[in-house]
């Protein structure tokens, strides 16, 4: 992901400022696509830079999703970053500066597993249950991970790329049979 | 070939416990821990600095004052597939719990099978009130990766189309909400001026709803022609008519009675929630995307941001109707302002040659032919592009690998999130007032659920 300094326009938010240091050191840091700058904690990291940030001014956690890049294990990243195939990507707003930051934490392969930010977002909630649901990612620390979307007993997390589409029919709770 | 799934009942808890953590229902109070009773009483209550009062809790309560009833999720008030699980203490409600996903029909992972420019179709059947804003979230994203210009032209339809849409939408609140409190005839007024608006619309893009008429590149058409008179008549009416539901409502006894100070929302609460639009402006907090993080050209027009006091339901309703007005006031300064040229962009990329064209050159209809099957290939990257709904925040996360689909495609609703704030403004109201509550947040359940 090269710089893109030259693109921009009318039609969108495009501009390209470094602002690395606005992440604490030991944090990979990169330029973004209409954002300020997108960091790329490790999973240990990854809680202590949210909480730096929201203690620097982001009130509002205004995203988190998961992406599953099991095509793409060898995507372009940050020297110092190892991809896996689950990535949880946030995106934490400044109301007082007017700034976005985006945070793109390798999430693990097997068991994909991170830190939840209910603790200091509690408006992270659904959104992290969402992510769960469509894509097995855990939360730790989460107080209420169950399936937002899809219906309890539903087999696995329709988003993961190696779910296949129209395999099952229908799938829902069991109906009573004919009496 | 694997073996056919066989739905047994044992088969079923299996499955549970390997992909699911537990129920999405409210549980009865003796089930519930102390800490969880705490967060369903509203999650904000344990923010640092908000702390938690010990006897807002009431676990101490016993099972049997309580009783938990199911809202929905076919329910006339919940405009739409909402399910909401309240415990009652009498008539007053102590806890509340949203199920959602009656809606869900996959449309994150519908929009991996469309190519970008098949995608405007899908975005824009999320929040189905609002089709031209998501619509525009998703081509802004789509432009931001491919790094193209849109035609000035194109930047202020697309303004004017919004702010027409903004309108609608909120019209249709003003209509619902009415309807929630008893007036029916506050129902039929808002739907019939809206009516104005989806003509218009219908002029235009050829669709009353679900336009896809913002596109990568720009407009899918220029305006019709005799459009200023159109929306001139459009503005005048409705502003004129603003003040007739201030007549009907504004001062209205019953309305103010029910909605005057009920279900309040501290500006600290609403951000520790995350949730945006007129829900957050009116606790006082100045933040609508089109005056703080200007996009499109609404840094070049006037308009106020219109913000409460209170946070409470009267509030909310005050900024939504204001907020019809603004939206008159840009579109008032659009029809002056409409700079003339290519409503699209004529990078050859995205943009199809025009039909003339296609029945005198061979090489236009293959442009043509292989713009539609196969669509454009957009750099690889990644790209969130936020622009304010009528609900608030509506936010697009596209990562792209290269090829003509995004890789993924992610839509941060703002009624979604919004929603996470049912459970802290209907605590301690009466059964009544839910109703109120789930108006004035509005919600959408085709982007709740997508």
């Amino acid at each position: 992901m090269d710089a893109r300094s030259t693109r921009g326009g009318k039609g969108g938010n495009t501009e390209v400022i470094s602002l690395s240091p606005l992440a604490p050191p030991g944090v990979v840091t990169s330029d973004a696509l209409a954002c300020d700058v997108a960091c790329f904690p490790t999973r240990d990291q990854y809680f202590a830079l949210v909480e730096s940030f929201k203690n620097d001014g982001f009130e509002l956690c205004s995203d988190v999703c998961g992406v599953d890049y099991l095509e793409h294990m060898d995507r372009p990243l940050p020297e110092g970053v190892v991809g896996t195939r689950f990535e949880v990507v946030t995106n934490l707003l400044s109301l007082s500066k007017k700034q976005r930051v985006r945070i793109r934490v390798q999430a693990g392969d097997e068991e994909p597993e991170v830190a939840s930010l209910f603790a200091l977002y509690p408006g992270s909630e659904a959104l992290e249950r969402e992510t769960f649901d469509m894509f097995g990612i855990l939360f730790s620390g989460h107080p209420d991970l169950t399936r937002i979307l899809m219906p309890e007993e539903w087999e696995g997390h329709p988003l993961r790329k190696d779910y296949g589409t129209g395999r099952v029919p229908v799938q829902f709770k069991e109906a009573p049979g004919p009496r | 070939m694997t073996e056919p799934t066989v739905r047994t009942a044992e088969r079923v808890d299996l499955l549970t416990a390997e992909t699911s953590e537990g129920a999405q229902e409210l549980r009865r109070r003796r089930d519930t821990q102390t800490d969880e009773l705490g967060r369903e009483l509203g999650a904000v209550l344990r923010v640092n600095g908000l702390n938690i009062d010990p006897n807002s809790i009431d676990y101490e309560r016993r099972d049997d004052e309580t009783m938990i009833i199911n809202m929905g999720p076919s329910h006339p008030s919940t405009h739409g597939v909402l399910r909401l699980m309240l415990e009652l203490d009498g008539e007053f409600v102590l806890r509340t719990k949203p199920v959602i996903g009656y809606l869900h029909t996959g449309m994150e992972k519908t929009g991996e099978d469309l190519s970008y420019v098949q995608g405007g179709t899908n975005v824009t059947r999320m929040d189905y009130l609002s089709p031209v804003i998501n619509e525009l979230s998703y081509s802004m994203a789509v432009e931001t990766l491919l790094g193209i210009e849109v035609p000035e032209r194109a930047v202020w339809i697309r303004m004017m189309m919004s702010e027409l849409n903004r309108m609608s939408s909120h019209l249709v609140w003003m209509a619902t909400n009415g309807m929630d409190l008893g007036s029916t005839s506050m129902m039929i007024y808002g739907l019939r001026e809206r009516e104005l608006i989806l003509a218009f619309f219908e002029k235009t893009a050829g669709l009353r709803m679900n336009l896809n008429y913002v596109r990568p590149g720009g407009v899918a058409a220029d305006l019709p022609d005799g459009w200023q008179d159109d929306v001139q008549v459009i503005c005048d009416t409705i502003y004129e008519r603003t003040f007739e539901y201030d007549q009907l409502l504004t001062g209205q006894p019953i309305f103010r009675q029910r909605m005057i100070g009920v279900a309040p929302i501290t500006a600290e609460e609403a951000l520790a929630l995350s949730v945006t639009g007129p829900l957050l402006r009116s606790t006082g907090v100045a933040w609508d995307l089109r005056r703080t993080m200007p996009y499109l050209a609404y840094d070049q027009v006037e308009f106020d941001v219109i913000v409460g006091t209170y946070g409470d339901n009267f509030d909310r309703y005050a900024i939504r109707l204001n907020e019809i007005r603004e939206s008159i006031r840009i579109v008032r300064q659009c029809i002056d302002m409409m700079p003339r040229g290519d409503y699209r962009s004529q990078d050859p990329k995205v943009t199809p040659p025009p039909r003339a064209r296609i029945g005198e050159s061979m090489e236009a209809l293959i442009h043509h032919f292989k713009l539609f099957t196969e669509g454009f290939h957009v750099p690889v990257g990644e790209v969130y592009s936020a622009v304010e709904s009528p609900r608030g925040e509506i936010g697009c996360y596209i990562v792209s690998d290269g090829g003509p689909k995004p890789y993924r495609i992610h839509v941060r609703g703002p009624s979604f999130v919004n929603l996470q704030a049912v459970s802290l403004l209907m605590r301690g109201g009466s059964m009544s007032d839910t109703i109120t509550v789930i108006s004035t947040i509005d919600p959408v359940m085709g982007e709740v659920d997508r």
